[in-house]
C-alpha cells in the first residue's frame, strides 16, 4: 500500500526533502563528480600540474595485468565470503529456530558481531592470530601449523575472508531466521506425515521456501564483500603481504593515496561505482519481485 | 485397512492436562468424529495419533501394533489439515506425488495413482497448477487427494471444512463421506461443528475438557445424551433445561418455574426431593393455548422459513426456546406443556443422565 500525501504549494515539500538532498549532494554527487573529472586527468606526483588525458586512464587500467589480477582476486574473495557467511548464517538460524531454552541469549550473541566497528573486529582477530603471541597462532603451532598472515599470502587471504564473513554472519542470520520462522509449521508436519525426514525434508520443503531470501542475501553479501570490506582488510593487512589481499577497494586507496596516481585511482573508483550501481539495481529488482 | 485402539491416552502441557486418559477402539473402515468446543483436547488427540505430539501416558495401537513411539513419518497415516498445508512451491501433481516418491514407488505407478485420485476429486485439469492459483475448495480437494493417493492405514481430518463457505461445506461434507465409505479407510475426524459431526460419523465422541463425555452413534447421542453437556452440545437449536425436584414418589417433577410435570415410564426416578435437571428439545415442546400448565413469555421470534424459533423465558426467569411450524402464534404470552415422552432427566449434582433401573 502506498500512501500519498498532497501538498499545496512547493515550499514545504522542498524544505522537507532539502536536508536529504543536501547530504546526498555533499557526500555522494560532489565526490562522485570529482572522481569522474579526475579520472580523465593526469596529475604529477606533487600536485603541481594537471592535464586532461581523456580515456587513457581507463585504457591503462583495462590493459593492466595487475588490475585484472585484482578483479579476479576480488571475485574470489566475494564468492568465498558470501558462501561462508550465508552458510554460517543459515546454520545458526536453523539452530536458533529450533532452540527453545536460551533462545534470547543465543540470538543476541549472534547479532553482536554486526554491532562491532569493522576496524575493531580486525583488531580482535589480530589478537587471536598475531604471529608471535596470538592465541590461535599458538594453538595451531602445537599442531605443527606455522601461521603467519603477515608473511604468508594465502594465510592472509584466508584470514580476511574469515573476518569479513564473520562480520556478515549476523546479518544473514537475522534474515534467515525470519525466513525460517515464516515457513508454515503445518506444511512441515504434512511433509513429515508424507514420510520426509531430516535433510530430505530440508532440501525439498524448507530450502525452496528460503529461495527468495537466499537470492536477496547473495546480492547483498556480494555487494558487502566487494565494496564494504575496505576497513576490515586495511586494518588487518593493508592489502599485503605483496598483493595477496589487495582487493579493488584497497587498490583504489593504495594507488591513489599511497602511490599518488590520482587519475588512475579515480578511474578505478568510477569503474567500482558502475559495478555497485549495477548490483544495486539488480538487488532492487529482486526485492521488488519479492514484495509483489 | 486397519483398526485403531487408544488405551488410556493422556497428554499434559506442563501442568495443564489437556487430555485425561482416553479409551476408544475403531473398527476397520469406521469413521469416528471427535466433536467439542475449542480447548477440549480434540486437536491434541489427533496430533497424538499422527505422532506430531507424544503422549504423557497411554498407548496407540494401529492394526494391533503399538505405534505410540513410532516416528510420524513411519506411521502410514495421512492427515488433512485445517489450512490444508499444501506445498506452495510444488504443483498439484507434485503435492500428491510427494509421499509416493518418498516411498520409492516407480514413476509410472505414481502417475497412475495421482491421475486416479485427481479423477475422483475432479482435479485432472488442475494438476499443473500451483496451490496459489487454486480456490479454497480446490485446495481442500488437493489436500484430500494428497491423503488418498498414499492409501494409508488411517485418515486424520483436522477440521477440513472450516475454511470453506457454508454452501461448499455441505457439498464437500457429503463428498468426504462418500469417499471415505468407498475407500473404507479407518478415519478420525475432528470438528467443532455438530452438524458435520452428526452427518459424517459412524460414531461420535463428544469431548469436554479433555474427557470423552460420550462415545456412541450419532442417533444414540441425540436420543440419549449421556450428560447435560452432551445434551446441550448436540442438537440445534440446543436443548432447554429447567431445574426441578422429584415429587409424587419419584413419578413426577416439580419445576422451579411452578407446575408439576409427569415423568415418563412406570418406575420411580428417585427419592422425593432429589434435585434434577429436566431437558427437552425446543421442537418437542407443545403449545396449548389457554390450557398448558406452564407460562412462556415470548421475547423474540426468529423465522427460519418453514419453522420459527421462539426465544423467551419461563415464569421463574429461566431462558427457554420453542421451535414451532411457521407461522408462529402471534402472542407475547403462551402456555405450553412438556410431553413426558420427550423429557430427559439429569442428576442436578453430577449432570449425568438418569435412567430408570
Amino acid at each position: 500500500m502506498e500512501r500519498k500525501t498532497l501538498f499545496r504549494g512547493w515550499l514545504l515539500p522542498a524544505a522537507l526533502v532539502a536536508p536529504q538532498l543536501l547530504i546526498t549532494f555533499v557526500f555522494f554527487f560532489w565526490p562522485a563528480g570529482q572522481a569522474l573529472v579526475e579520472s580523465t586527468q593526469a596529475t604529477d606526483a606533487f600536485g603541481l600540474s594537471t592535464m586532461f588525458v581523456g580515456a587513457s586512464n581507463f585504457l591503462a587500467l583495462l590493459t593492466d595485468p595487475d588490475y585484472h589480477a585484482a578483479i579476479l582476486r576480488t571475485a574470489f574473495f566475494c564468492v568465498a565470503v558470501t558462501i561462508l557467511a550465508m552458510a554460517a548464517g543459515l546454520l545458526f538460524a536453523s539452530f536458533a529456530n529450533r532452540a527453545i531454552k536460551g533462545r534470547f541469549l543465543y540470538r543476541t550473541a549472534l547479532i553482536w558481531p554486526y554491532a562491532i566497528a569493522p576496524a575493531l573486529s580486525s583488531v580482535i582477530f589480530v589478537f587471536l592470530f598475531q604471529p608471535q603471541i596470538g592465541m590461535i597462532t599458538n594453538l595451531l603451532a602445537r599442531f605443527g601449523v606455522n601461521f603467519n598472515y603477515t608473511a604468508n599470502g594465502s594465510q592472509a587471504l584466508a584470514l580476511v575472508i574469515l573476518i569479513a564473513a564473520w562480520k556478515q554472519v549476523s546479518y544473514n542470520f537475522i534474515f534467515y531466521l525470519a525466513a525460517l520462522q515464516s515457513v508454515p509449521r503445518s506444511m512441515l508436519e504434512a511433509a513429515t506425515l508424507d514420510g520426509a525426514r531430516g535433510l530430505h525434508r530440508f532440501r525439498t520443503m524448507i530450502w525452496p521456501m528460503l529461495m527468495p531470501t537466499t537470492l536477496f542475501l547473495s546480492v547483498t553479501n556480494i555487494v558487502y564483500a566487494a565494496f564494504d570490506t575496505f576497513d576490515v582488510i586495511f586494518a588487518l593487512t593493508g592489502g599485503g603481504p605483496g598483493t595477496s589481499t589487495d582487493m579493488l577497494v584497497v587498490k583504489v586507496y593504495r594507488d591513489g593515496v599511497i602511490n599518488l596516481d590520482l587519475g588512475g585511482s579515480a578511474a578505478q573508483s568510477v569503474l567500482l561505482m558502475a559495478g555497485i550501481i549495477a548490483l544495486t539495481a539488480l538487488q532492487m529488482r529482486l526485492t521488488r519481485g519479492r514484495a509483489t | 485397512m486397519a483398526t485403531l485402539e487408544l488405551q488410556g491416552l493422556a497428554k499434559s502441557f506442563g501442568n495443564t492436562k489437556v487430555l485425561h486418559g482416553l479409551d476408544v477402539k475403531l473398527d476397520d473402515g469406521e469413521m469416528l468424529v471427535i466433536v467439542g468446543g475449542s480447548g477440549c483436547g480434540k486437536s491434541t488427540l489427533l496430533r497424538l495419533v499422527a505422532g506430531l505430539e507424544s503422549p504423557t501416558a497411554g498407548r496407540i495401537l494401529l492394526d494391533g501394533k503399538d505405534i505410540t513411539h513410532v516416528d510420524p513419518s513411519k506411521r502410514d497415516v495421512a492427515m488433512v489439515f485445517q489450512n490444508y498445508a499444501l506445498y506452495p512451491h510444488m504443483s498439484v501433481f507434485e503435492n500428491m506425488a510427494y509421499g509416493l516418491k518418498l516411498k520409492g514407488m516407480p514413476k509410472a505407478e505414481i502417475a497412475k495413482r495421482v491421475e486416479e485420485a485427481a479423477d475422483t476429486l475432479s482435479l485432472s485439469a488442475l494438476l499443473g497448477r500451483k496451490p496459489g492459483q487454486l480456490s479454497g475448495g480446490q485446495r481442500q480437494r488437493v489436500a484430500m487427494g494428497r491423503a488418498i493417493v498414499r492409501e494409508p492405514k488411517l485418515f486424520l481430518f483436522d477440521e477440513p471444512l472450516s475454511n470453506l463457505d457454508a454452501k461448499l461445506r455441505v457439498q464437500v461434507r457429503a463428498d468426504i463421506r462418500k469417499l471415505q465409505k468407498r475407500l473404507n479407510v479407518t478415519s478420525l475426524y475432528v470438528t467443532h461443528d455438530q452438524v458435520e459431526a452428526m452427518t459424517l460419523a459412524d460414531r461420535l465422541a463428544v469431548m469436554e475438557q479433555g474427557v470423552a463425555a460420550q462415545i456412541a452413534t450419532p442417533l444414540e447421542v441425540f436420543a440419549r445424551p449421556a450428560d447435560q453437556f452432551v445434551a446441550g452440545f448436540i442438537g440445534d437449536p440446543s436443548m432447554n433445561f429447567c431445574k426441578a425436584v422429584l415429587c409424587a414418589g419419584g413419578h413426577g417433577a416439580k419445576l422451579a418455574a411452578g407446575p408439576e410435570v409427569a415423568l415418563p415410564g412406570e418406575a420411580s426416578w428417585g427419592p422425593e426431593g432429589m434435585a434434577v435437571m429436566l431437558g427437552i428439545r425446543p421442537q418437542h415442546v407443545v403449545i396449548e393455548p389457554g390450557t398448558g400448565p406452564l407460562g412462556f413469555a415470548v421475547a423474540l421470534e426468529e423465522p427460519l422459513g418453514s419453522e420459527a424459533l421462539l426465544h423467551g423465558t419461563l415464569p421463574d426467569g429461566e431462558a427457554f426456546r420453542i421451535r414451532v411450524p411457521y407461522p408462529a402464534p402471534q402472542a407475547t404470552a403462551l402456555t405450553i406443556s412438556l410431553p413426558a415422552a420427550h423429557l430427559h432427566l439429569f442428576d442436578a449434582q453430577t449432570g449425568k443422565r438418569l435412567e430408570i433401573a
